[in-house]
């Protein structure tokens, strides 16, 4: 086993990129299962994945395409009737069979296909890292103003409406902002490992924290770790990512699981 | 009436049908006024109607302008999954005054782990210590014990002159105790 390759510069955008996916997937996922909407990460991400590819065809990298997709569907869902998870389901749906039909018919779109699904986080580049980039900007300074809208909706829903208040400035916002995020992270490392950093920390984290504050730090921190050893045992052992991203968080959250009995 | 934070004329209101009305009714700043009435009456329907929740058919409802409401529901929302503790809990909720002691003991744990009787006073407490002007409340006395119905007496007696509160009650004398006045609904 070379560990040396651990420390290979070549590598260094790609871990920079999922670092900071790892950071901002887990907290935009615990928002959405708050909402009761965690079905939502997969649904934006197959989107993504759908739109990326279609991207593709016409030129546009997978980075600026997915997101299109993602967006799409969520400002469709804040403009439509259906909600909750009943409107990710019909967009799980949609993109997958875009994705695939697209794959089918195209050269690269076979190649890309598997790479959307697999996660191919070690051929990320400047392009990935900027959008991650910009996506953490937009989330520090938009998250601050979104939560406290967001969690109040929640636990209070009938405020708004009794106050008249535009709520839907913040759902329309944060709807978008999970769509991008989820979308920048199904093209950087794959559909599923992007859906897996939204919902598996989110979920062990409502269970064993005994605050939101505490939640949204053990998320991120789960994800976090999760990443990092994935990152390196995918390496070492060269594994494709996603797979392996998806298989650690599902053993930090049996883990922790067990240690809290 | 021209002080009045709300005035109700004629009010008709339900949801695929009226189930309540005609009603005329104000509330002052200042004022505490009880909902009475049989069950089914359509007491409750009465406050949804104000908080813009149920169709209005008939009558004109006339809020005070930037007038703002806060409303305990009959049942507070209790989600199955509620990764808030009780200080959390309050500070979503914008709850403006520090917690009385009795509250504030109980305040560290997450909110799904409150009895019944622990949420209501949570949810109470998180209504009348906003900033709302109007507020409406809902059989705030559900799950309350007797030290809970007495510390929700008080503040409504020690209530700002400012607000208001429309209060829906099955328990008269809880109504009789509190209210300036105390309206009758159907029946």
């Amino acid at each position: 086993m070379n560990l040396s390759i651990l420390f290979d510069p070549l590598f260094a955008t790609p871990l920079a990129v999922g670092l900071g996916l790892s950071l901002l997937l887990p907290v935009l996922g615990a928002l959405l299962r708050l909402r009761d909407e965690w079905l939502a990460a997969l649904g934006l991400a197959h989107l993504a994945g759908a739109s990326g590819l279609i991207g593709m065809a016409v030129g546009l990298p997978v980075v600026l395409g997915a997101p299109l997709g993602a967006l799409i569907g969520a400002a469709a869902k804040n403009s439509g009737r259906l909600t909750g998870n009943t409107v990710y389901a019909l967009m799980i749906l949609l993109g997958w069979c875009v994705t695939l039909l697209v794959a089918a018919n195209t050269p690269l779109g076979a190649v890309m296909g598997h790479a959307l699904i697999d996660g191919q986080l070690y051929l990320a580049g400047a392009g990935h890292l900027a959008a991650v980039v910009a996506l953490l900007v937009l989330a520090l300074v938009a998250l601050p103003y979104l939560i406290p809208h967001v969690v109040r909706a929640r636990l209070q829903p009938s405020f708004e409406a009794a106050n008249r208040l535009p709520s839907w400035r913040w759902h329309l916002g944060f709807d978008l902002l999970a769509a991008l995020g989820i979308a920048v992270g199904a093209a950087a490392v794959g559909v599923m490992a992007a859906f897996a950093l939204a919902f598996v920390p989110p979920w062990v984290a409502f269970r064993i924290s005994g605050s939101w504050r505490q939640c949204l730090l053990i998320s991120a921190a789960v994800a976090l770790i999760a990443y990092l050893v994935a990152f390196a045992a995918a390496l070492l052992l060269d594994q494709p990512f996603g797979p392996v991203l998806v298989a650690v968080l599902l053993l930090t959250a049996f883990a922790l699981k067990l240690a809290k009995r | 009436m021209s002080g009045a934070l709300i005035r109700a004329e004629d009010l008709e209101v339900g949801y695929a049908q009226p189930v309540v009305g005609p009603l005329s009714f104000t509330v002052l700043p200042g004022e505490v006024v009880g909902l009475a009435g049989p069950n089914g009456s359509g007491k409750s329907t009465v406050l949804k109607a104000l908080a813009n929740h149920v169709r209005v058919f008939a009558g004109n409802m006339h809020r005070r302008s930037e007038l703002t409401i806060g409303w305990l529901q009959q049942q507070p929302l209790q989600l199955p999954e509620m990764p808030f503790n009780g200080w959390e809990y309050l500070r979503y909720a914008r709850a403006a005054d520090a917690p009385p002691a009795h509250l504030a003991a109980w305040l560290d744990q997450r909110v799904d782990s409150l009895s019944g009787g622990q949420f209501q006073l949570l949810n109470v407490w998180a209504v009348l210590s906003s900033v709302a002007e109007l507020l409406l409340l809902d059989e705030p006395t559900n799950n309350l014990d007797v030290e809970g119905e007495q510390s929700l007496a008080n503040t409504l007696k020690q209530l700002e002159q400012r607000r208001g509160v429309l209060l829906v009650s099955h328990d008269r004398a809880f109504l009789e105790r509190v209210c300036d006045r105390v309206l009758e609904v159907g029946g």
